[in-house]
């Protein structure tokens, strides 16, 4: 039983990650009806900005520890949000017209372009945050045992993606986002300038990834230039799951495929628990491939 | 005095012209009506107003603005407003919400939204009773209702209306056309697509008859109900109605 619990609170962490990353690869979708498969790169730059600033002198200690982490994710968040509108403008914008495909051939082209910039600034090695990030503080509740990472990592997702949620659901500008994944026409008859609802997507998709790349870096402390592509298709999958477009639907999916995740490392093999995603993704896309909710929730974004 | 006036307007979607040299005044406080059978151009005359397609050449004016390099959004804050063919309500969003949108150029002017909202309830009470109700819930008439007074709530000039009678009952057909007369008194300038061309020549004051992408008729609305061309095409009278 401890175990079990031990292994869902690990869930939730990871899962709360791949829900910030998946809202991203939902809001594009449900807008555009594309498939944005630079996102992953994204959460990528996220960690490596995340990692200069946690090297630099930022953490000098003026403000306490977890206060300094957030400003890091804060930073982090921003520069990656500039330059998700940069790529939108530079990659996407002028492909509006085209056909998918184009559109799909251009992502890969971002992405590539985005890992070998990384590579070339960065190095091509493995970097690591260093040890004195992250206070080593553990705590006891009711026999199991959570970590600082693991509370910072909750409390910063769940805060974003609430205030997600309530901008979406409670702002005529969320209205205007739902209005536009619906219909863009009639969105622009609404007086709804289109293309600002799009640059608004590409701020908070790649805001929200870059918050996660950052969180993840701290949590396993490890990163590389390709880590985009095996969390982006992780978080990918956590958005299939909920149904893409739904973004609800990516911030349970992202918390579900964390759980389904961790437990089968748990109690199969931690060696294997890429592959546990991967089956499930090739599962959902040949069965459910409109995603585990259903249409019915599926509000699409 | 010419409030919307278009000159020498083409369009063409891809090699077919779909537009070819339409000439069309409408006068401040005007109801105009635009017939014409399926396919004719009346839609994509109205989108090209709005600012949804391009033309190919011509020119819209609407007051001392050229309207056709402007963004739709842009033509949306200057006063004109469209209501699609097929009303094209947010299904997923509430009535209340899909309102607001239309007032989304007042997005950061509460009171005039409330004001907006208002106005379209005393025009629709049934839209009142349904604020909180998902606009896809609603029956085809009260869409309708929500399809016009969403596009009040920008407080248009110019309102383009495309076939708001389309699949409704001869009775709501009657009331969408008493509202629009209404809407009308309020000062607001109509722009009409209708296929019903019998309640569209008894509201407008002048009309134009569009075939296959021209104009084949125009002039005042009681003139065109005594023409024989328009009796035989549009309202449906008999030839040789002497036979007996
Ligand atoms: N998106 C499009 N692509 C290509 N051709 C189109 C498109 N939309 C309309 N057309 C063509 O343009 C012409 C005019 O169409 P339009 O929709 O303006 O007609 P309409 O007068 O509104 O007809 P209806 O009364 O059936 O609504 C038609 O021949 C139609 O097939
Ligand atoms: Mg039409």
């Amino acid at each position: 039983m401890a175990l079990f619990i031990e292994q869902l609170v690990n869930g939730l962490t990871v899962g709360a990650v791949y829900s910030l990353v998946a809202l991203g690869y939902t809001m594009v979708y449900g807008v555009m009806r594309m498939i944005n498969f630079a996102h992953g790169d994204f959460f990528m730059i996220g960690s490596y900005l995340g990692f200069t600033l946690v090297s630099s002198a930022l953490l000098g200690g003026a403000i306490p520890l977890w206060a300094a982490l957030i400003v890091v994710v804060v930073l982090s968040m921003a520069g990656v949000a500039l330059l998700g509108v940069i790529v939108e403008r530079a990659a996407y914008r002028p492909l509006r017209r085209s056909s998918r495909l184009t559109a799909v051939v251009s992502a890969i082209g971002v992405s590539i372009f985005l890992q070998n910039a990384v590579m070339l600034i960065w190095g091509p090695r493995y970097r690591a945050y260093p040890p004195w990030s992250v206070p080593s503080i553990t705590w006891q509740v009711g026999g199991i045992y959570i970590n600082f990472m693991q509370v910072l990592i909750l409390a910063v997702s769940f805060g974003l993606m609430v205030a997600l949620y309530l901008f979406v659901q409670r702002t005529t500008v969320g209205a205007a986002i739902r209005a536009t994944a619906i219909d863009h026409d009639t969105a622009r008859l609404m007086g709804i300038d289109v293309d600002q609802i799009i640059r608004l997507i590409f701020l908070i998709g790649p805001a929200l990834g870059a918050a996660a790349g950052v969180l993840l870096g701290l949590y396993y402390r490890q990163i590389h230039f390709t880590v985009g592509w095996t969390y982006g298709l992780k978080a990918f999958t956590a958005a299939i799951m909920g149904g893409i477009g739904n973004i609800p639907g990516a911030m349970v999916g992202g918390l579900l495929l964390g759980i389904l995740e961790m437990l089968g490392a748990g109690y199969i093999s931690s060696a294997w628990k890429d592959v546990f995603v991967f089956l499930i993704l090739i599962l959902l896309l040949m069965f459910r491939p409109t995603g585990l909710l259903g249409e019915r929730i599926a509000e699409k974004v | 005095m010419s409030l919307l006036e278009l000159g020498d307007v083409h369009i063409a979607y891809g090699n077919v012209k779909a537009v070819k040299g339409i000439d069309l005044v409408v006068n401040d406080g005007e109801i105009v009506t635009l017939l014409g059978a399926n396919g004719a151009g009346k839609t994509t005359t109205l989108r090209a107003i709005s600012g949804l397609l391009r033309l190919q050449s011509g020119v819209i004016r609407f007051g001392e603005h050229e309207l056709q390099a402007m963004p739709a959004h842009k033509i949306v804050e200057l006063g004109i407003c469209h209501v699609p063919e097929g009303r094209r309500v947010f299904g997923t969003l509430t009535v209340e919400e899909n309102l607001n949108l239309g007032a989304y150029k007042y997005r950061n002017d509460s009171g005039r939204v409330q004001l907006g909202r208002e106005r379209v309830y005393q025009l629709f009470p049934r839209l009142e009773e349904r604020q909180r109700q998902l606009a896809g819930t609603l029956s085809g008439g009260e869409q309708q209702m929500l399809a016009i007074g969403r596009g009040l709530m920008s407080d248009p000039r110019v309102l383009l209306l495309d076939e708001p009678s389309l699949g409704l009952a001869p009775k709501l057909v009657q009331e969408i056309f008493r509202t629009i007369c209404e809407i009308n008194r309020q000062g607001v300038t109509i722009l009409l697509v209708e296929q019903n061309a019998r309640i569209a020549l008894r509201v407008a004051e002048r009309a134009y008859v569009l075939e296959t992408g021209r104009i084949a008729l125009s002039g005042e609305s009681l003139e065109l109900r005594r023409d024989p061309r328009v009796q035989q095409a549009y309202l449906g009278v008999k030839e040789a109605a002497g036979l007996s």
